[in-house]
């Protein structure tokens, strides 16, 4: 009823803004990778050694690069209409079937770093108001601190130095145990096993800015009329928190949670290399080093759509927080 | 045994004195009017019988009775029984008193299973014919609704709703209808009135609007800088208040054509502020008042009773309350 207007509103809202929003990340994605150094017939040659030539100008031509960009551009958009994402000369398959591929590992990372940093945020927020200004306040500030201040990689490296190498308990490459050939529960923890380094550094920095966000939103709605009516009416102060306050505060929160899901996707680059993670992040890097501009593409085109899906949900998660999103 | 009785209680914030050695009681079913200026320390008051005082307050003495009972000796779990059961509370700005992200059933349903073992459909039944008990029309629609979907006299109706839930002995109204048009005022005002009758409760109405006064309450105190300084019921003290503050409040209003709505004479216009009370010595009325004598600034004057439930904070009014004239003279 009420709440079904609001999804829909909200949703036609996006769909009406992102449609434009994607159509101009690809063409200045595209025109931007022109101006990179370099293609893939130039780094196949020079990998290759003793090129001539003639083998490098057929590679352009199979390629399609020796045509002008402009052309270029149409063809590509030509095939995206047909939902194409062309063909990787690198890869020597489609794009489409590369990126399937890569494309669960990451949403799987991030999802999982993003839930983390939501709860430890807001628990480790919500525990910083409650005892404000004495000392689980200033003990969780320091570490609140410290993640909000070390890059997530660092942060990723400490914790392989200290739970793979030194306690030796959690795996620090890939997303599962090489030929271990695990079915079932076991195949669950194994993957969930080596999901927690890498999600723990890509979440650091955002545990940080929740938190403090948390705190500092939790001690304003203390003040407001409304927690004196809850205390009136005799509720327990537990119960007021966590229905009063806390509802209120999450508010602000899932509003910058909504704001760093690029960053998170960003993040997750660095995190997937350093973690060996057969993610869209690794593939991206291989795809930039080796002037692949056609998977460079769909990652990006995949990416900035993942992004746009996030946002979705973190608005209508928005428009159930706060009934006055949605409503006017 | 009064319902309520609050007995020489004094709050401080750090620096300053709030509530000053208050005292006042109450009986089953009456409306007793607390009136007074702007940060005279009404609030805080009504925030004390709550034991609901900003962190930064400190009850420095005094006694809060609740049939008997002393309120300030309760433990914390024992005051959360009263709290919205016993004894509620309605804040003055309907806007933001409610919680925004709350529905209005759920926060008039949360009262009732908080102080009753109710079903969750039960407390929402509940809550239909309370939000149909204060006027609201097609209350079973706009149970879902949210603060934000009503006017400000609607969502005062709604507190009054949730005040009433549970059947208290008392509900304190801190300046009910400060912030609502003078029309929606009356409406409101009329509907707590109407619902003290019905339900047997006792009202602690807040207020510094004589009108609102006049109209809604049975008896009357008299509030200046954190001091009570003069208790009466309505009628003796229309026809002839005895403190020189009040003496001011209603010269203010009396001669202003009877038929005007009172709210547009505020307690303001009598020369000088409360301000001016901070800090000395003697009665803090002193430097406002047209009577004060050397005497008046030495020493702080006690509530002293007159008979007939009234009592005054004055001793220029006392020594002279003698003489039958007294009603007269006002200036
Ligand atoms: N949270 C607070 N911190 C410090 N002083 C306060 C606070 N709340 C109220 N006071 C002081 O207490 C006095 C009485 O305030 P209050 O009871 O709110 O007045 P009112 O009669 O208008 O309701 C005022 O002098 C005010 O400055
Ligand atoms: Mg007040």
């Amino acid at each position: 009823m009420r709440m079904g207007r609001r999804i829909a509103a909200t949703l036609k809202r996006t769909a009406v803004h992102a449609g434009p929003t994607v159509l101009g990340i690809i063409v200045l994605d595209f025109l931007f990778l022109q101006l990179m150094p370099g293609n893939a017939a130039d780094v196949m040659a020079t990998e290759a050694g003793s090129a001539t030539e003639e083998t490098v100008a057929a590679l352009r031509h199979q390629f399609g690069i020796d045509q002008p960009v402009l052309t270029q551009l149409l063809n590509f958009l030509g095939h995206l209409a047909h939902l194409d994402l062309g063909f990787s000369p690198r890869f020597n398959t489609s794009v489409a079937d590369l990126i399937m591929a890569r494309l669960p590992n990451t949403l799987l990372l991030m999802v999982t770093a993003l839930a983390l940093a939501l709860v430890l945020g807001i628990v480790f927020g919500a525990v910083m108001a409650a005892w404000a200004g004495r000392w689980p306040d200033r003990v969780l500030s320091v570490i609140v601190l410290l993640f909000y201040s070390m890059p997530g990689f660092w942060v990723g490296l400490m914790a392989v130095v200290l739970f793979s190498v030194k306690l030796g308990w959690l795996p620090s490459d890939g997303n599962e145990t090489i030929g271990a050939d695990l079915t079932g529960f076991a195949m669950v923890s194994d993957r969930l096993a080596h999901l927690v380094l890498p999600a723990l550094a890509l979440a650091s920095f955002f545990v940080a800015v929740y938190a403090r966000l948390t705190r500092a939103a939790m001690l304003e709605v203390q003040r407001q009329d409304f927690m004196r009516t809850a205390k009136a009416k005799g509720l327990h102060p537990l119960l007021i928190q966590l229905r009063h306050a806390l509802r209120n505060a999450l508010v602000p929160v899932t509003t910058v949670a909504g704001m760093h899901l690029g960053n998170l996707l960003g993040g997750a680059v660095v995190v997937e290399t350093l973690f060996g993670w057969p993610g869209m992040g690794r593939l991206t890097l291989e795809a930039v080093l080796g002037r692949d501009y056609a998977v460079l593409l769909g990652v990006l085109l995949l990416s900035s759509f993942v992004v746009i899906v996030a946002n979705v949900l973190i608005d209508l998660l928005h428009a159930w927080l706060d009934p006055r999103i949605g409503s006017a | 045994m009064p319902l309520l009785s609050v007995d020489g209680l004094s709050v401080a914030f750090p620096g300053h004195a709030a509530v000053r050695e208050a005292s006042f009681s109450l009986a089953a079913g009456e409306t007793l009017a607390l009136v007074g200026e702007s940060g005279c320390g009404k609030s805080v008051t009504a925030f004390s019988v709550m034991r609901l005082l900003p962190p930064n307050a400190r009850v420095v003495s005094g006694r809060i009775l609740l049939e008997g009972a002393d309120l300030l000796a309760l433990s914390e779990s024992e005051m959360r029984e009263v709290r919205g059961a016993q004894v509620s509370l309605i804040q003055q700005e309907p806007m933001t008193s409610l919680n925004p992200v709350l529905s209005i059933g759920l926060q008039i349903a949360e009262v009732i299973r908080r102080h009753e073992k109710l079903s969750r459909k039960a407390a929402r039944a509940r809550a239909v014919e309370l939000l149909d008990l204060v006027s609201i029309p097609d209350a079973h629609r706009r149970i879902d609704d949210y603060p934000h979907n009503l006017s400000g006299g609607m969502r005062q109706r709604v507190m009054i709703a949730m005040a009433v839930a549970c059947r208290p002995k008392l509900l304190i109204a801190d300046e009910p209808t400060t912030a609502l048009d003078v029309t929606t005022q009356a409406q409101v005002l009329d509907l707590l009135d109407d619902l003290r009758h019905r339900l047997g409760m006792a009202v602690l109405l807040i207020t510094h609007d004589l009108g609102v006064v006049a109209q809604w309450a049975d008896r009357i105190a008299v509030m200046y800088a954190g001091r009570i300084v003069e208790q009466a019921g309505i009628e003796p003290f229309f026809a002839a208040p005895l403190h020189p503050y009040s003496r001011g409040l209603l010269g203010a209003r009396v001669d202003v054509d009877a038929d005007e709505h009172y709210s547009t004479h505020r307690l303001t216009e009598i020369p000088g502020n409360v301000g001016s009370a901070a800090g000395q010595a003697g009665c803090s009325f002193a430097p406002r008042c047209p009577v004060a004598q050397p005497a008046c600034r030495q020493a702080v004057p006690p509530l002293v009773g007159l008979g007939d439930e009234r009592a005054v904070a004055c001793p220029v009014t006392v020594s002279s309350h003698s003489s039958p004239l007294l009603g007269g003279e006002a200036r």
